[in-house]
């Protein structure tokens, strides 16, 4: 709780920073209409302008405020101009590919701790397959699966999936390798199986690092969704928002989708610690 | 057919070998299994591509981009200097110097400690990349735009690594450098920045893919003609996916390439750290 004040803190420079930069950066268009009409700008009239005006360089924080104001709770859910539409449709496209990637990392990490053979053969590429910048080959997965009549929000969920899978496999092979050898040999001493030694001790020893690579996971989703959404536009979404306000150089509108993946990644964090703090109280492994 | 029943055969035969070789401990084994597995995907590829004729506009078979990355070596090499060098690398070097020297100012205050480290966690989740098409409509089409997506992508993973190193080394040490009567200075560069050296290369790391990504992802924006986004985004409307697929692997050896060369720099610079000792 004491951190309360030092966060509020430094959330209220990066605002004050953003107000200042607002103003550097809008100054040469506000001079540049003041020129044009023949009139000298004061100083405070300058900054004045610089904060309203309708395609600023750097929208002000309030600029933004309004405009996110306007776009969910003044539109309907269901019309194209509002937040909410295109949030939800981004959200369905990370939950998906979330879902799929949570799938492969664990059964991935499963088959590395059992089997040495994968281990050693799979693991090293795994690696290597997250240097590879997937979400700069992201339109051309998506030209391919959309050829093979794959529907677009599994188009979006497969990139997601990519992100999200890596830090999966990776906290989960370290979790269900977290058991140290003295827990292993108490279960064979009690003559357990092979199975009842993974469903009755690797798997819930592996329980925090599952969520820690979750939270780490699901945020990784999104920013594949909102990339595959820059190449599926026609479907609408945060990504498409983005798109269609930097082809028109609506920078409020920029702004604005950026907040609300902001909003939508932070919510998706908080409920996954909200998860995660009931499961480990409920396992008896919080601190 | 006698495509898909060749690469399924080798397949098999590649599995044998690689399980014989775990299994009898072959010296060379941890450098020669993940080589054969590759080996196979890539005669796996082929095989399918070839056997199902696979159109090249949907899946070309590796052959024909590995004609495409000898071929066209000039248009790659030129993509490369643009996208790499120019504007990965240079804003990697900004935003990966600037967020240390922040973290080593923000160090000397416990209160901006405690308020950045959250908001800084917080940023370091956000979809940064997002930013690409501002950062184009402020610094032109040319690098200067992508190093300055490159600078913001890197920026909070670095700061936060850093910071959480140096507060990494413990109240003896630090009495230690006192009744040495070591000032500020001295204790920062012989203590506290050392300790911190595997938090900053952790976050290094994760800072080299960013890069290539933001450099890549900022050129669908907005670019001069040359560039790996740039060739990556035109030529698939061109339909030429081989060539789209040597940019990728390209980009793959450089970003894998780029990893190594940090992680190689780090086992050189934190030998003395347990998780760099090699293991008897």
């Amino acid at each position: 709780m004491k951190s309360i004040i030092p966060v509020l803190t430094v959330v209220a420079a990066i605002f004050a920073l953003w107000y200042a930069f607002a103003v550097v950066l809008n100054a040469g268009w506000a001079y540049s209409k003041a020129e044009r009409a023949g009139v000298d700008l004061s100083f405070t009239e300058m900054v004045k302008d610089t904060m309203k005006q309708e395609k600023p360089r750097l929208p002000a924080p309030h600029q933004v405020g309004v405009e996110i104001w306007k776009t969910t709770a003044e539109k309907k859910v269901t019309s194209k101009r509002s937040l909410i539409y295109h949030g939800w449709i981004t959200l369905q496209a990370t939950a998906l590919g979330f879902a799929f990637g949570v799938g492969l990392g664990i059964l991935l990490a499963v088959c590395i701790v059992y089997f040495k053979v994968i281990d050693m053969s799979v693991m090293p590429w795994i690696i290597a397959s997250q240097t590879v910048p997937i979400l700069a080959i992201a339109p051309m997965i998506v030209v391919v699966l959309a050829a093979m009549q794959v529907n677009d929000i599994v188009a979006k969920g497969v990139i997601s999936m990519y992100l999200s899978f890596f830090p999966i496999v990776v906290g989960m092979v370290k979790g269900l390798r977290s058991p140290d050898t003295m827990l292993l040999d108490q279960m064979k001493t009690y003559s357990a199986s092979s199975s009842q030694a993974f469903w009755k001790l690797r798997l819930p020893a592996s329980t925090p690092y599952l969520f820690a690579s979750l939270k780490v996971g699901v945020a990784a989703s999104l920013i594949g969704a909102v990339v595959a959404e820059l190449s599926l536009s026609q479907n609408g979404g945060l990504g498409a928002r983005l798109l269609a306000g930097s082809y028109y150089g609506q920078t409020i509108q920029i702004w604005s989708a950026l907040l609300a993946a902001a909003t939508l990644a932070a919510l998706m964090v908080f409920a996954l610690s909200a998860i995660e703090k009931v499961t480990l109280k409920r396992m008896g492994m919080s601190q | 057919m006698i495509w898909i029943i060749a690469s399924l055969l080798f397949w098999v035969v590649a599995i044998a070998i690689n399980v014989h070789l775990v299994r009898h401990k072959v010296p060379g084994a941890s450098f020669l299994v993940p080589i054969i597995f590759g080996v196979t995907i890539l005669v796996l590829w082929e095989g399918m591509v070839r056997g199902f004729n696979i159109s090249p506009v949907l899946l070309p078979p590796p052959s024909a981009v590995g004609v495409a990355l000898v071929s066209k070596t000039d248009i790659l090499l030129q993509d490369l200097v643009q996208t790499f060098f120019k504007g990965a690398l240079t804003g990697y070097a900004m935003g990966c110097g600037s967020a240390i020297l922040i973290a080593i100012a923000i160090d000397r205050s416990a209160f901006l400690q405690r308020g950045l480290l959250p908001v800084g966690n917080f940023i370091a989740a956000l979809p940064i990349v997002g930013l690409a098409p501002i950062m184009v409509m402020w610094f032109g089409f040319d690098w200067h735009s992508k190093a300055a997506v490159v600078v913001a992508m890197v920026f909070f993973p670095v700061l936060v690594n850093t910071v959480q190193g140096l507060q990494a080394t413990d109240h003896m040490q630090r009495d230690l450098m006192r009744t040495y009567a070591a000032g500020y200075v001295p204790t920062l560069l012989k203590l506290r920045l050392p300790a911190a050296m595997p938090f900053i290369f952790n976050g290094l790391k994760i800072a080299t893919t960013l890069a290539l990504i933001g450099a890549i992802v900022a050129e669908f924006f907005g670019s001069p003609i040359k560039g790996m986004g740039f060739r990556i985004s035109t030529e698939v409307g061109r339909l030429s996916l081989d060539m789209v697929w040597a940019e990728i692997t390209v980009a793959a050896i450089l970003g894998s390439g780029f990893y190594g060369l940090v992680a190689l720099l780090e086992k050189r610079m934190t030998f003395w750290h347990p998780s760099q000792r090699k293991t008897r």
